[in-house]
């Protein structure tokens, strides 16, 4: 079934934060009063410094963190009145380490909520076969090897698979292309970016890389010490004022201006 | 008489009293390890048990066998019969290493694969069962292996409440001042212990499964 996109549909909100705010048992606030929405269809980047709460604000969505203050709603339901195991089986999640079970297969991993969801045996197989090709592993291949029998990069090709098994209308990345080497972090960007074209996820990810955000988010929310900086599109954020957005980009150019200074005169 | 002529010469009372030996530890060992592996779960579900479980059972580790055996002989139904006494006393040494190999090998499951399970959508017994369990196995049995050559150790002094196995010739032995009677409990207990060790090692290294 081919639906044409609706021009609303961008503003419908499908994860919602109404002065969401997390402390830890001890009284440590680790995220405060944050609002914002986020559209089907749309890619937010959570930006801040290790410590400004994107992990905690990301953990909020799916239910592993209930917020103390406030509230969040997905698909317009606040996430305290999801059952947390619908919630989350509704949502891909991707972490850092990626997570992979070791001592399943790359095919009993990706196919693990699907198995646990019943699906018919047939109707498994083929879908492992396709998620594998779609992040650009061959099954025949890959299926049946362990998860220390890959590189980095290709983990985290089976992360995403599995986090898109039963093919959740959301994903959760945090820092999904962090610790690989700079070219294979390349690759998968480049990659990921024809993906998110061709799934149109909603998808919510953490980063500190600026580049990433750019690349990848419609709209950049920027956390520092667990509060909302900020939220800007691509462009706004090149030349935003607020000081930390600022001195992002400064950075971030600072890289350009290496380039500059060693062009040949 | 040499003791090797003294071994076949006796061989069916030594075998018998192996098998006594065997099944006195092989009934501890089921009972330990059916009660010690859901006591490991309990205490790395609530941290706050860990010490009264642990430290029970640290407890029942220190208590001399010897007494362990006149302590359970008054308990109604356990003292009525030398080998439950003596399978209750076994079981009780058997359970220390079994429930903190238990506790140890669930909690150094890894951080990110237990997040990304949770994550996921995973039950908290989907995640007990289909993974922290099965990467648990090799430390488990550890635990296992640890705890069946102790008790085929201690099963020895089963005989001294009359529940048989291989103590039987070695407390005959020292009373009767005879080498070969106390050898020929001592060679197969030891025997037996190396044996298991031997197999849990081997069903260890098998079950381990593919780690990154």
């Amino acid at each position: 079934m081919k639906v044409e996109p609706d021009p609303d549909s961008a503003r419908e909100p499908i994860i919602e934060f109404r002065k969401a705010g997390y402390r830890l048992p001890n009284g440590q606030s680790l995220l405060e009063d944050v609002s914002v929405a986020v559209g089907r269809g749309e890619t937010l980047a959570l930006l801040g410094r290790s410590g400004a709460g994107k992990t905690t604000a990301l953990k909020l969505i799916n239910r592993m963190l209930d917020p103390s203050d406030g509230e969040i709603l997905v698909e317009g339901k606040s996430t305290l009145r999801w059952d947390a195991i619908a919630l989350r089986r509704h949502i891909g999640y991707v972490i850092q380490e990626i997570g992979l079970f070791p001592h399943f297969t790359i095919e009993q991993n990706v196919s693990l909520i699907p198995r646990l969801e019943q699906w018919p045996a047939e109707r498994i197989r083929a879908r492992v076969k396709e998620l594998l090709s779609l992040v650009g592993l061959d099954p025949d291949t890959f299926s049946r090897r362990y998860p220390h029998e890959l590189s980095g990069g290709q983990r985290q090709r089976v992360g995403i698979a599995r986090a898109l098994a039963v093919d959740p209308p959301i994903l959760l990345m945090d820092e999904p292309f962090g610790a690989l080497d700079p070219l294979t972090t390349g690759e998968l960007l480049k990659e990921f970016q024809q993906l998110q074209r061709r799934l149109r996820k909603t998808i919510v990810m953490v980063t500190h890389d600026v580049g990433e955000s750019l690349l990848l988010a419609t709209r950049i929310a920027l956390l520092d010490g667990g509060k909302l900086a900020g939220i800007f599109s691509a462009r706004e954020f090149l030349s935003a004022q607020e000081p930390v957005a600022a001195a992002y980009v400064a950075n971030f150019r600072m890289y350009e201006e290496a380039e500059r200074a060693n062009e040949p005169h | 008489m040499s003791l090797i002529d003294f071994f076949i010469r006796h061989q069916r009372e030594i075998g018998q009293a192996t098998l006594e030996h065997i099944w006195l530890v092989g009934i501890s060992m089921l009972l330990a390890v059916a009660i010690g592996v859901p006591l490991g779960i309990i205490v790395t579900r609530h941290p706050w048990l860990s010490k009264p479980i642990l430290g029970g059972a640290n407890i029942a580790e220190t208590i001399p066998s010897l007494a362990l055996f006149g302590f359970l002989l008054p308990v109604p139904w356990l003292g009525a019969r030398a080998d439950r006494l003596v399978i209750t006393a076994l079981m009780l040494y058997a359970l220390l290493p079994i429930i903190r190999n238990t506790s140890t090998g669930i909690s150094s499951v890894n951080v990110a694969v237990r997040e990304a399970a949770r994550g996921m959508g995973m039950t908290e017994n989907q995640i007990l069962f289909q993974v922290e369990l099965p990467l648990s196995v090799p430390t488990i049995l550890a635990g296992v292996r640890v705890a069946t050559v102790l008790t085929i150790g201690i099963a020895t002094i089963a005989a001294a409440v009359g529940a048989g196995g291989l103590g039987e010739f070695i407390f005959r032995g020292l009373a009767m001042v005879n080498d070969q009677l106390i050898l020929a409990g001592a060679i197969p207990a030891a025997a037996l212990a190396l044996l298991a060790d031997f197999i849990l090692s081997l069903l260890e290294r098998r079950l381990r499964p593919a780690q990154s």
